[in-house]
């Protein structure tokens, strides 16, 4: 059997395979359907300094091969988190990958200072990139000089493996990304949801409260796995790639394309076992083409 | 325990152009179900329907490994859901959410409007159970929307209400008669449109009966993950897939 474990600085995972920040709850909402145990990892729901209750109904609207979500980063605040969910599931035999939100560089400071006591937790993924929140979020992740400065003062209160997720809503992800990896980030997560929007005919008003919201699913597949590739080819870092990916043949895509690990997202939604079937497809992909460890895929994309 | 199972199309039962009852069967048992649960169906074979429907549990047949579910159709997934061939695989997750309460009541109404009407059988089963005298109150704009009379007649009193007086009273649910004599109930169970809802709630907590909803927001997960189908409550922003779909009135945060 292929080995399968990956490593992220000093994060190991068992496998390539984990689900994505706000799309997989805490783990505990698919316990029923999976054995979590199984999985890479778990980046848990967004958390911020204080509880927010996120945005107004509706914040979800169904498009073509995919949806929009305008959550706005409803959860019970870091402290609730700590005292309250991660004690449910620390025991998992799988990495637990706290996303941090903030609105400004102190919040996300205060949050990251918190986490890094937190013994367990290994890794956190700082989220320069909800496009769902007024303050903060993507703003800090549209332009090279916040997202470095994030990154930077994050980086002198975290010991431990650091990883921004960045948005693709910017002229160019590689600039990015190379500015975050000088600020001391281990690894890169791409992408978050394309900004976007859904219009009722009928109504003539927009879906979402919100207006604007967050795209997700198939439909954003092809655009993230070249927003992969390219990172993969910009930055020495691991990258870490989200988008769309419904299936094992997806992951092995963004694998192939640099990906040293993926995240799972809406496919959740729609098969809650998804997770655990694309780490049995990335195992029989590996054993039919002779493949001994799974991250000899990563960025082994040859030349057409 | 909530489960993700394949199911098959038994059989459809039309009501009207718009209304129908899909009547899933499985190979395994089925789940235990309780009133105002629903489950999330995978439209079979619609790449343009990304998503699972939530859909409430009409009736459960254990024996028969059977589950019912009516549906309306409003879109591209309940449209294509009445199109099915008879075997085809129906993958569903259930049963998902909370149940109405039933307990300590001697008599209550129960109001439907439109395809609202979807989880009161179960509810209604369970009431007879406990012997709570029920009365069913049903409002659509016409007759033809106005189903299931019969079904539910064997479980109590049937009233209706259309806005165009083809059946029953004319107007809206709540110009009904009955409510003239609304003291005498000591519970109100509602689903239907969210004015619906609202208008009944009013008059509940003007009259101090306690009153149950059970609400219908837009859903992707369905489990509690993804907190896409908040409502707003005394206590916050809650997730009608897990903390509801069913809350007491005065639970939520209604403008009333």
């Amino acid at each position: 059997m292929a080995d399968l474990t990956v490593k992220i600085k000093d994060l190991v995972l068992k496998n390539p395979v984990t689900t994505a920040s706000g799309t997989f709850g805490f783990g505990e909402e698919f316990a029923d359907f999976i054995d979590l145990n199984l999985l890479g990892g778990i980046f848990v729901k967004g958390l911020t300094l204080k509880p927010r209750e996120g945005n107004d109904y509706p914040r979800m609207a169904e498009t073509a091969s995919g949806m929009l979500n305008a959550v706005g980063l409803q959860n019970k605040g870091i402290g609730y988190f700590i005292s309250d969910i991660y004690p449910r599931i620390k025991d998992l035999d799988t990495e637990i990958i706290p996303n941090v939100n903030g609105s400004t560089i102190e919040e996300y400071v205060e949050v990251a200072e918190k986490l890094n006591e937190v013994e367990g937790i290994n890794a956190i993924e700082l989220n320069i990139s909800c496009p769902n929140v007024k303050e903060g979020g993507m703003a800090f992740g549209v332009s090279c000089p916040s997202a470095i400065a994030v990154t930077d003062a994050i980086r002198k209160v975290y010991d431990k493996t650091l990883i921004v997720k960045l948005t693709p809503n910017v002229t160019d992800i590689t600039e990015i990304a190379k500015g975050v990896e000088v600020a001391g980030a281990d690894a890169v997560s791409l992408v978050n949801t394309f900004l976007a929007m859904a219009i009722d005919s009928k109504t003539r008003k927009p879906v979402l409260s919100t207006v604007t919201g967050g795209l997700s699913g198939p439909a954003i597949k092809p655009i993230a796995l070249r927003m992969v590739w390219q990172v993969y080819h910009a930055v020495k870092i691991p990258v870490i790639g989200i988008g769309g990916i419904m299936n094992a043949t997806d992951a092995i895509e963004f694998m192939l394309a640099g990906a040293t690990a993926i995240q799972v997202g809406t496919a959740n939604f729609i098969d809650p076992q998804v997770s655990v079937k694309i780490i049995e497809g990335i195992e029989a992909y590996c054993k039919e083409h002779n493949i001994s460890s799974v991250s000899e895929l990563t960025g082994a994309l040859e030349n057409r | 325990m909530k489960k993700i199972q394949d199911f098959r199309v038994k059989e459809y039962r039309w009501l009207n152009e718009t209304g129908y009852l899909l009547t899933l069967y499985s190979d395994l048992k089925i789940e235990p179900v309780l009133p105002g649960n629903f489950a999330e169906i995978q439209v079979p074979g619609t790449p343009e329907v990304f998503l699972r429907r939530p859909i409430s549990v009409f009736d459960a047949d254990y024996e028969n490994r059977s589950i019912t579910f009516y549906i309306k159709v409003a879109g591209k997934g309940t449209k294509k859901l009445g199109e099915l061939n008879q075997g085809t695989i129906v993958n569903i997750i259930y049963p998902l959410g909370n149940s109405f309460t039933v307990n300590g009541s001697k008599n209550v109404l129960v109001v439907g409007g439109g395809s609202g009407i979807a989880p009161f059988v179960l509810l209604a089963d369970e009431l007879k159970k406990k012997n709570i005298k029920t009365t069913f109150l049903f409002g659509a704009r016409t007759k033809k929307e106005i189903v299931l009379t019969r079904e539910f007649g064997r479980l109590g009193k049937v009233w209706v209400t259309t806005e165009d007086g083809s059946l029953g009273e004319q107007g809206l649910v709540t110009q009904h008669t009955v409510f003239k004599d609304i003291l005498t109930f000591d519970k109100i169970y509602s689903c239907g449109s969210d004015p619906m809802m609202k208008a009944v709630a009013k008059i509940a907590g003007e009259n101090r009966i306690d009153c149950e909803v059970s609400l219908e927001n837009m859903m992707a997960c369905g489990i509690g993950a993804c907190l896409c189908c908040v409502t707003e409550t005394t206590s916050g922003n809650k997730c009608v897939c897990t903390d509801g779909p069913v809350f007491n009135s005065k639970e939520l945060a209604w403008q009333i």
